[in-house]
This record gives C-alpha cells, sequence and structure tokens, in this order.
C-alpha cells in the first residue's frame, strides 16, 4: 500500500516535470529561431540602407511611445481590479477630439507660433484633467457596484461604456474623420540623411517625464504603496488602514491622465480625429498590454515599443512585408507569444502559497 | 464597567442568510477575550463586522463609546482596531518588510514604527531571517508569525486575531499563544477567535461560546475550562 502510493506520487511528479521540461525547450527554440529571423530581417536591411533603417526605427519609436501611453491604463486598472477596460481607447479618442477643438477651434490657432506652443501646454495639462475625470467617473458609477458580481457583468458593462463614449464622439467630432494642423515646429534635424522631425522629439519628451513620473508614483508614493496592496487583495489592504475606493479612483485618474496625454500627442503628430479612432489605437495598445503581460507596467511599455517598432520597421524599410502586412505581422507575433509564453513577456506565473 | 468595545444585538447576513443572528459581547481595556465555536458558527463574520468589512443588518457597535458599525474599514483601523484575518491575507508578492510597513500604513511617527517593527522582530526572529524574502515564499507557519506581526504594526488599542494558530506545529501553536500574552502586557487589548479552544481559554481572561451565530455562554475562561458542556463540545471530552 505505502509502496503503492509512492510509485503513483512520484510518477506523477516524474510526468510533470518531463512535459514542463518538453515545454520549455519548445519555448527556447521558438525563441532562438524567431530571434535570429529578426536578426537577418533587420541586418539585411541596416546593411542595404543604414539611413532608411534608422528613419524607420525611429518612426517605430514614436508610435510605440504613444502606444505604450495607452498601453499603461489598460495594465493599471487590469493590475487593480482585474477588469479589461474596454472604453480605454475611447477615453483616448475624446483625449483627442478635446485637444483638437482647444487649439484649434476654441483657442483658433493652425500653425506653429509661441503663442501656439503655450496653449500646447496648457492643453496638455486640461486633457489629462478632461480624461481623468471621465475615466474617475465611469468607475465611480458604472464598475464600483460591480466589484463583487461575477466578471463578466463589469466586462459587457466597459463594453457598453465604450459605445457611449464612441456616441459622444460622434456626436462631437461628425461622423467623417477631421484633420487638423500640427501647432508645434515643422523643422528637422537631419543627421546624416535620418531626419529626426521636431514632433517626434516633443513627443518624447512628453511621454518619457510621464513614463518615469508613473513609476515614481507606483514604486515610491504612499499611494502607489496603496495601489499595490489594492491590487494584491482589497480587504487585506482595508485593514491596514488604505480606503480602497479612493484608491481605485485614483488608479483610473491615472490611467485616463494617460490617455488624454496620448489624445493630445495624437493629433499633434498624426493630424486625424474620428470617432472610431479609440477602437484601432485601442485595440494594439491593449495588445502591447498582453504581449509585455497584462499589469505588468514595464511590461506595456516594453510591448507597446516593440509592437509600434515592428510596424515601423515593417512599413519603412526596403526588404519587408510592407505596410498592408504591418497588423497581420504584429497579430502573428502576439498569438505566438501567447502559445509559448501565455502570461506575456515580464508577466510571471507567481507561486504564491494561500 | 468602561467597555472599550461593545457589541449590542448584532446580526449579520450574507445575502438573505443570517450568519450571525444577534449577539452581544462586550471587550474592557486590557483584557484578552475569547470567541470559541464550532466551524460556521460565525466568529469570522463577527470580527469581519467589527473591522467593517461586512456591514451589519441589526445591532451596534461602539468603540471607545463611539458608534462604528457602519463604518467603512479604512476609518476603523484609524480608530485603533487592527485584524490579523483567518488565513492570514498577506500580501504575497510584497517582502516581508514591505508587508509589515503597510501594517503601519496610517502613522507618521518612523521612530516608533521602526522601533515597533524591531518589537515584531523580537517577538518572530524567523521574521528577520526573511526579512527581504517575498511573503508569497514563506512557509504557513511563518505567514501567520508575519499575518499577527503585520496586525501589531499598526499598534492598535484593539487586537482582533483570527484563528492565529490555525495550521501551526505544536511548537509554534505554543509561541503564538505566548506572544499572546505578552502582546497584552505591551497594553493591546485582545479579541482572539480561536479552534484551539483548549489554548484560548488557557490565555484568556473571559470567553463568549458561539453556537449558529448565537452566544451559548459566557463567563470567566478558567471556569468555562471546567465546564462539563464546554468540555465535551470544544476540548474533546
Ligand atoms: N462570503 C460568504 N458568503 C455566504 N456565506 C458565508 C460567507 N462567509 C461565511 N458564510 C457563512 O456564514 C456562516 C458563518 O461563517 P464564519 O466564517 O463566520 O464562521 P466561523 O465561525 O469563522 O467558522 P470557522 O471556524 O470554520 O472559521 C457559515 O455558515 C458560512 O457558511
Ligand atoms: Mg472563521
Amino acid at each position: 500500500m505505502a509502496t503503492a502510493i509512492s510509485t503513483a506520487k512520484s510518477g506523477k511528479v516524474h510526468s510533470i516535470s518531463r512535459s514542463e521540461a518538453r515545454r520549455r525547450v519548445a519555448e527556447r527554440i521558438a525563441a532562438v529561431l524567431f530571434s535570429t529571423l529578426g536578426a537577418i530581417w533587420l541586418g539585411a536591411n541596416l546593411i542595404k540602407s543604414p539611413a532608411q533603417f534608422f528613419q524607420a526605427a525611429i518612426g517605430g519609436l514614436s508610435n510605440g511611445a504613444l502606444y505604450a501611453l495607452i498601453a499603461l491604463g489598460y495594465t493599471i486598472v487590469y493590475g487593480i481590479i482585474e477588469l479589461i477596460n474596454f472604453a480605454h481607447g475611447d477615453l483616448f479618442m475624446l483625449g483627442g477630439v478635446f485637444s483638437a477643438y482647444f487649439i484649434s477651434v476654441w483657442f483658433g490657432q493652425t500653425k506653429s507660433s509661441p503663442k501656439a506652443w503655450l496653449i500646447f501646454v496648457v492643453c496638455l495639462f486640461l486633457v489629462m484633467a478632461f480624461t481623468a475625470s471621465i475615466n474617475v467617473a465611469i468607475e465611480r458609477f458604472a464598475y464600483r457596484r460591480l466589484r463583487r458580481a461575477p466578471k463578466l457583468a463589469p466586462l459587457i458593462t466597459a463594453v457598453g461604456m465604450s459605445f457611449i463614449l464612441q456616441f459622444v464622439g460622434l456626436t462631437w467630432n461628425g461622423s467623417g474623420p477631421k484633420n487638423w494642423n500640427s501647432v508645434l515646429p515643422g523643422g528637422a534635424i537631419d543627421i546624416s540623411g535620418v531626419k529626426i522631425y521636431y514632433v517626434t522629439l516633443i513627443l518624447f519628451a512628453v511621454t518619457i517625464p510621464l513614463l518615469l513620473l508613473l513609476t515614481f508614483i507606483v514604486s515610491k508614493t504612499r499611494q502607489g504603496k496603496a495601489m499595490r496592496a489594492t491590487a494584491q487583495d482589497q480587504d487585506a489592504a482595508r485593514l491596514m488602514g488604505i480606503d480602497v475606493n479612493r484608491t481605485i479612483s485614483f488608479t483610473f485618474a491615472i490611467g485616463g491622465a494617460l490617455a488624454g496625454a496620448a489624445g493630445l500627442l495624437y493629433v499633434e503628430t498624426i493630424g486625424t480625429t474620428s470617432y472610431n479612432l479609440g477602437y484601432q489605437l485601442g485595440l494594439i495598445a491593449f495588445t502591447s498590454a498582453v504581449l509585455g503581460g497584462i499589469g505588468n507596467l514595464s511590461g506595456a511599455v516594453l510591448g507597446a515599443v516593440l509592437i509600434g517598432l515592428i510596424q515601423g520597421l515593417n512599413d519603412g524599410l526596403p526588404i519587408g512585408l510592407g505596410q498592408q502586412w504591418s497588423q497581420t505581422v504584429v497579430f502573428s507575433i502576439l498569438i505566438m507569444l501567447m502559445v509559448f509564453k501565455p502570461a506575456g513577456i515580464l508577466g510571471k506565473q507567481v507561486i504564491e502559497k494561500v | 464597567m468602561s467597555a472599550l468595545l461593545e457589541v449590542s444585538n448584532l446580526k449579520v447576513a450574507y445575502g438573505k442568510i443570517l450568519a450571525v443572528k444577534g449577539i452581544s459581547l462586550t471587550v474592557a481595556k486590557g483584557e484578552i477575550v475569547t470567541l470559541i465555536g464550532s466551524n460556521g458558527a460565525g466568529k469570522s463574520t463577527t470580527l469581519r463586522t467589527i473591522s467593517g468589512l461586512l456591514h451589519p443588518k441589526a445591532g451596534e457597535i461602539t468603540f471607545k463609546g463611539e458608534k462604528i458599525s457602519g463604518r467603512e474599514g479604512h476609518e476603523i483601523v484609524a480608530k485603533g482596531i487592527c485584524q490579523s484575518p483567518e488565513g492570514r491575507r498577506i500580501f504575497p508578492r510584497m517582502t516581508v518588510a514591505e508587508n509589515l510597513d503597510l501594517g503601519a500604513f496610517l502613522r507618521n511617527d518612523k521612530a516608533a514604527i521602526a522601533e515597533d517593527q524591531e518589537n515584531v522582530l523580537v517577538l518572530f526572529p524567523r521574521l528577520r531571517e526573511r526579512l527581504y524574502q517575498r511573503a508569497g515564499t514563506l512557509s504557513g507557519g511563518e505567514q501567520q508569525m508575519l499575518a499577527v506581526g503585520r496586525a501589531m504594526m499598526g499598534r492598535p488599542e484593539l487586537l482582533l486575531l483570527d484563528e492565529p494558530s490555525m495550521g501551526l506545529a505544536p511548537v509554534l501553536v505554543e509561541l503564538i499563544f505566548d506572544t499572546i500574552s505578552k502582546i497584552r502586557e505591551m497594553g493591546t487589548t485582545i479579541l482572539l477567535v480561536e479552534q484551539n479552544a483548549l489554548a484560548a481559554l488557557d490565555v484568556a481572561d473571559r470567553a463568549y461560546v458561539l453556537e449558529s451565530g448565537l452566544i451559548t455562554m459566557s463567563g470567566d475562561a478558567k471556569e468555562l475550562l471546567r465546564n462539563d458542556e464546554v468540555a465535551k463540545a470544544y476540548l474533546g471530552g
């Protein structure tokens, strides 16, 4: 009897570790294969036309910066209440529409001037406050009462919220896309054939400090501590004296503010607004968050930069599949990664004793 | 008698099902009071309601003469009630040090917090060895020590302990009950919920016996230890 139990046990342990080992080997082979293919592709292009390569990479990085701002909103909200906030992309869209109207309609700025730059800066703060307030209100009135309901209820509510925001965008912006002039300086720095536009530099100059500020808030401040505790165990957080409702509101405010900043930057770099913009960019940003490991802040940024780069390079490189395939390439990579590493690049399967 | 905590006619329900059906109890300053009873009697429900994680259906809870029932969890911690909950509920992805630090979330007195952490680490030297280890990787017993230590970090006037000896080896059970006496000597009042009725009655001044949401017996802990019914039901004969 005793021996039977022990052999059954060890047999089981054995088979688990064997399949686990097989999975690891497959994962490694896939990783090596992928990176070799990628390296050959990049290398060939770099040798063929280095200037075009760097130009495409810079374009990719600036896409990535925009995606990162939006992806972070998905990931911190998921991190704290395990909700995929489908309305988040539409919040970004509203941020864009607000910014375009603020700068070009309400303040009548349509070209670059010191006055317009000042209005751009004021708009940055206002649009962040605008989308943060909307996000906080959405959580307060739509998601909060569903916090203890089955997961599907808040998810469907989020889809509904997405439609409502799109409807607001439709009424505000009209049914077709609108084009706007950038009020940022139009020139570029030329480094041996590679053009770095001023708008790209401004995009980084806004995004990077925001990312650093977010990291600081989450890792160093009292609010950040409260966020991390609430993300792990709400009732335990309450027993520490943490105001869980306020902490969740704060999280939605941060996510909303970043989406607003992204909206402004999108309008000033790409120059269009349309009511369904949130759907397209939201999907890519959400994919970035999943690719990096949803709930993980650095993961969202990494995923966004990767997707931005892949798109930028595929769009702009001489040897490549061409622009019409960019979306396909991005999602194929996502699917492959999900098969081999379902938790995402930086998402870890945490071993927890409970 | 001036009670620190006073629970009167408390009823708590999950949906339509009453789990606590109208109980009254008091805890005076400096006492150790224990609440014993079998599985599902409503002990944890009572503690969770005192801590504001659940709201009563009827009845009232007062702390230092002030009504606290209906308040939110974080407000009750601010009033001076901390709890080490059933099932430990430590933050698994944070280190031991970060968990202890969160116990002092509402405090600003840095020096006193450091002093209290030192006290906790003297009581539980195991935690000192594992200070920078992730709490989720601690053994069950170590997690239990962390949960009790974390609740002490709030420097509460009233400490609620929900089955602090659950799942511990006999040596550790002894350590936990020794610690409970020590915490009281430091000036903290304790309301203790336990399955281990013998040890709980031994360390406590007074006790309440809870059965299916109602208090069926109460009194001096040592007298209850000698009571036949209690012996039969909770002390294994
Ligand atoms: N979240 C919940 N939803 C519904 N019913 C619950 C919930 N939690 C507890 N109950 C019920 O309430 C009653 C009291 O539970 P409680 O956890 O307070 O018991 P307990 O005395 O702490 O038991 P134990 O010694 O097993 O911890 C039980 O019948 C239980 O099934
Ligand atoms: Mg219990």
